[in-house]
């Protein structure tokens, strides 16, 4: 296949012979720009390189401002994974001043960020991924009845199961195909043999796609009762949250009924969906793993990090699930050799420099806007199956549960989870288990406003100087925030957040990312159609914008920038 | 013609009761400044067969913007894009990548073209001839300056498309700028960080129902959500008038709902609906949830409004 050729960024060398390279650029239902580049031969991939293609700069912005507005611009790293930035960073500040936040604001940050995974989750799962599983047109030849049928039988609980509900939905597609206007649906790689399911069970999840989208909206009015508003909410500050009017009994009402509405989607429409699906799907358990894994661990149940974290801290190497190690944030480095930034040192974050530089992208040579984090010298998959796999080592019991009888009801060994489908299947298992400590968080509130403490925030004195950072993990894994104040302004500030751990390029050592890794051995049928490279791609649910940053805390200066 | 008959029909096959619509209606024409003679033509406008072509194109943005208009719930997102609009290029949305991607861009602009609406969102990098941004090997500047004016119109969602927003905030390291800046033409825009989705909806309903886009004011803003301050319409105004503020966040007056103008609220200065229409269908906003403006719909705002915790 002859070379892709566009305007100012040239493809990669020619291909070795019998093989060809296949590009897809922009890679679309994810959050920002990617372009993924791999070399199939014999119908498989063989290689795979990962392209950030935006640059922003955020950290630079963040130099010589007041830290207690960090929050309210790292946040705008991402708005699909809204709110986690925010938070990462009023922690990172909190530390830095040495705040012990009141109980009632760690439970409400709590809630949001629980919020937060419940809303992103489902929207990745039915609007970001399902369109890789699911095909739209298919659905068009479905019989409702027998729709109604599998419905009952699979996701009883969910809403509208009935013929004439999916009829309703049939015929809506059909108006949408015959007027010629496919709108999002336009060119999708509909009738791919890589397509396994039935035209019935594609019209259930037709229909579910668009009950999901109404679900998310819905979902995301938790995020507005305690945050004002989602996306990108406006009631964290530096010292707790500022909702002091919202601690009534109506508004927390409010937010346990909708909690309840969502969890109920979750138990009735989403697990029971996964499970639809991945039952069709079992090959994609050998197909897209990766081999280290490293978690932060999030919800801290109490003032203690991390020993009252809900999600546990840990690293997991060569898939050694019976060795759950300690993190040691010591050990981690970024690598700058194959991106667009001058030099090829790993440092520690710490001490990361960070002049951008330029050059077309080739993927021999210099190739993304992200660095490449590496920790212990390896690359480590973050985000869900990370968090799962670091809770299932440790004995954790709500995630145990579930994860053993999700192998039991799809009767696949757990080494399946090490793939495409165990990622996916990772994110919708710690979505029931984090929407289910959503539920005491709430009833802890309840009691603390029940006795009379409704206290949110604590005041504290700007220090001249301080260090401090924040880990979390969050929907798409481990993201650290690290902040210097001084003279009471940001000295600097740095962000190593989960899409650059997953997405980025290989390092000095060549050894691929994560993404990059797991592309190996991805089957195509057709490399131009290449929906399997998708399939794997957004099982990590991918964020870009938040995964390109910029930030020299050693030097204290404003980068000059050498673009050549 | 029998308006209520196709409005009906058409509501029924989407699931939505007539008093809900009916309802959204009332409360979009009210948003949109309109007479409540209007409300059946609003009606008839979200009804139409005719799905207008949009194409999404996003840039130097965190994708809030088309989160927001996710949340979109009179009308939902899914009547939007399926029934309303024809969401012909959305990254965020679509099915197709790669090369079937951007098929689908270009067939859309060639086949409509001085016809599809052009939403965007995220600001153009536009130094060192645009290489902080690219998508499918171009940059964002080349695309913005081919797709653009090929539109009937552009509508920048947000304020980065609108002013240049975040990438934008000093020292703009990649040199973003708006899309009126980087491509030389006029826009509507509809800022905010993000804006809130029924301001969008409104501007295109303004489009299907006067097939003309709303009177906007010197800054390119829709003057139905953006002719009045937040301070002229806040709920705590009076606290205001009355020297009744908030100067801690933990103190009897945050949970009073005191003013918050000496924690550096922006409400003076900054032009939106926020109060009236609130996000995320009426649930709350940033004065309401305790936390001060932060002015995210001026031109500007991250430097001009900051540091965001000192008053004016």
């Amino acid at each position: 296949m002859a070379k892709k050729q566009r305007g100012q960024q040239p493809a990669a060398a020619p291909a070795p012979s019998g093989s060809q390279r296949v590009v897809i650029d922009p890679i679309t239902r994810i959050e920002g720009h990617l372009r993924i580049e791999v070399e199939v031969a014999n119908g498989k991939v063989t290689n795979a390189w990962s392209s950030a293609t935006l640059f922003r700069g955020i950290e630079m912005m963040l130099k010589g401002r007041d830290p207690r507005d960090a929050y309210l611009f790292t946040q705008r790293a991402c708005g699909v994974c809204t709110y986690v930035h925010g938070l990462a960073s009023v922690r990172a500040v909190d530390n830095a001043i040495g705040i012990t936040i009141p109980d009632n604001a760690r439970l409400i940050r709590n809630l949001m960020m629980g919020a937060q995974f419940l809303h992103d989750h489902i929207v990745h799962f039915y609007h970001l991924h399902a369109l890789d599983w699911v095909d739209i047109v298919s659905a068009l030849k479905a019989d409702p009845k027998k729709t109604a049928d599998i419905a009952n039988a699979k996701v009883p609980g969910a809403p509208a199961t009935g013929a004439s509900n999916f009829k309703a939905v049939q015929d809506r597609l059909k108006k949408l195909v015959d007027s010629g206007q496919l709108g999002i649906f336009t060119n999708g790689y509909w009738g791919h043999p890589a397509y396994k399911l039935p035209p019935e069970v594609n019209l259930l999840a037709a229909a579910h796609y668009l009950e999901a989208l109404r679900q998310q909206a819905r979902t995301a009015r938790l995020h507005a009762i305690f945050g004002a508003k989602n996306p990108h909410i406006q009631s964290l500050v530096v010292g707790g949250v500022t909702c002091a009017t919202d601690l009534t009994p109506d508004r927390i009402a409010e937010f346990k009924f909708l909690w309840k509405e969502t969890m109920d989607f979750v138990n009735n429409v989403y697990i029971p969906d996964l499970k639809a699906v991945a039952g069709f799907y079992k090959d994609w358990g050998k197909i897209g793993g990766t081999t280290n894994f490293l978690a932060y661990g999030e919800f801290p149940q109490s003032a203690k990090e991390p020993d009252s974290l809900l999600m546990p801290r840990g690293a997991i190497f060569k898939r050694n699930l019976t060795q759950v190690q300690a993190v040691d944030v010591g050990q981690i480095e970024e690598h700058v050799k194959h991106s667009w930034y001058v030099g090829d040192q790993a440092l520690h974050p710490s001490k990361g420099e960070t002049n951008p530089k330029f050059v077309p992208l080739d993927v021999n040579d210099r190739y993304s806007w992200m660095k490449a984090p590496r920790y212990k010298g390896e690359p480590m998959e973050v985000g869900p199956l990370a968090r799962v796999l670091v809770a299932y080592g440790k004995g954790h019991e709500g995630t145990k549960k579930e994860v053993d009888a999700l192998l039991k009801e799809l009767q696949v060994p757990p080494e399946a989870l090490f793939s495409t489908l165990g990622r996916t299947a990772a994110r919708a298992l710690e979505t029931k288990v984090i929407g289910e400590a959503m539920g005491d968080w709430l009833n802890q509130l309840v009691e603390n406003v029940k006795k009379g403490d409704t206290k949110i925030y604590q005041d504290y004195q700007m220090p001249n100087e301080c260090m401090g950072s924040g880990l979390n993990d969050v929907p798409r894994g481990a993201l650290g925030h690290w902040v210097h104040i001084k003279d009471q302004k940001i000295g600097n500030f740095q962000m190593v957040v989960p899409s650059t751990w997953n997405l980025g390029p290989r390092c000095a050592q060549n050894k691929m990312g994560p993404v990059e890794e797991s592309l190996v051995g991805t089957p195509v049928a057709d490399p131009k159609r290449p929906v399997e490279v998708l399939r794997t791609v957004h099982s990590f649910d991918p964020c870009i914008a938040c995964g390109v940053h910029v930030i020299d805390p050693e030097t204290n200066e404003v980068y000059k920038f050498r673009v050549v | 013609m029998e308006l209520d008959k196709v409005v009906e029909q058409r509501l029924e096959q989407k699931g939505v009761s007539r008093r809900d619509f009916m309802k959204f209606c009332t409360f979009l024409s009210a948003t949109m400044g309109l007479s409540s003679s209007f409300v059946p033509k609003v009606a008839e406008a979200l009804a139409s067969p005719k799905r207008v072509p949009v194409v999404w194109l996003a840039f130097a943005e965190c994708t809030g913007c088309k989160e927001s208009l996710i949340r979109t719930m009179y009308p939902w997102i899914d009547e939007l894009v399926l029934d309303v609009i024809s969401l012909d290029y959305s990254e965020t949305l679509m099915a197709a990548s790669g090369d079937a991607a951007e098929k689908a861009l270009h067939d859309a602009v060639s086949k409509n073209q001085g016809k599809f609406i052009c939403i965007v969102d995220g600001a153009v990098p536009t130094a060192d001839n645009g290489i902080y941004g690219m998508i499918a090997g171009k940059t964002m500047l080349s695309v913005a300056k081919d797709i653009c004016p090929k539109a009937l119109a552009t509508i920048c969602v947000g304020s980065c498309s609108s002013y240049g927003g975040l990438p934008a905030a000093a020292p703009n390291p990649t040199g973003a700028k708006s899309v009126k800046d980087a491509v030389g033409i006029s826009t509507v825009n509809i800022p905010g960080c993000p804006p809130n989705p029924i301001n969008v909806v409104g501007t295109v309903v303004n489009y299907l129902l006067f097939g003309k886009l709303p009177d906007l004011d010197d800054k390119g803003r829709p003057l139905f959500a953006y002719a009045k301050t937040i301070h002229d319409q806040c709920p705590r105004r009076s606290h205001f008038e009355n020297g009744e503020f908030v100067t801690s966040f933990e103190s009897d007056e945050a949970k009073r709902g005191y003013c918050l103008y000496q924690v550096g609220c922006k409400g003076p200065e900054t032009y939106n609906n926020c109060p009236t229409v609130k996000f995320n269908a009426g649930t709350s906003w940033p004065v309401q949830a305790g936390h001060p403006c932060i002015g995210c719909s001026e031109p500007g705002f991250w430097d001009k409004m900051s540091p965001f915790y000192k008053p004016l």
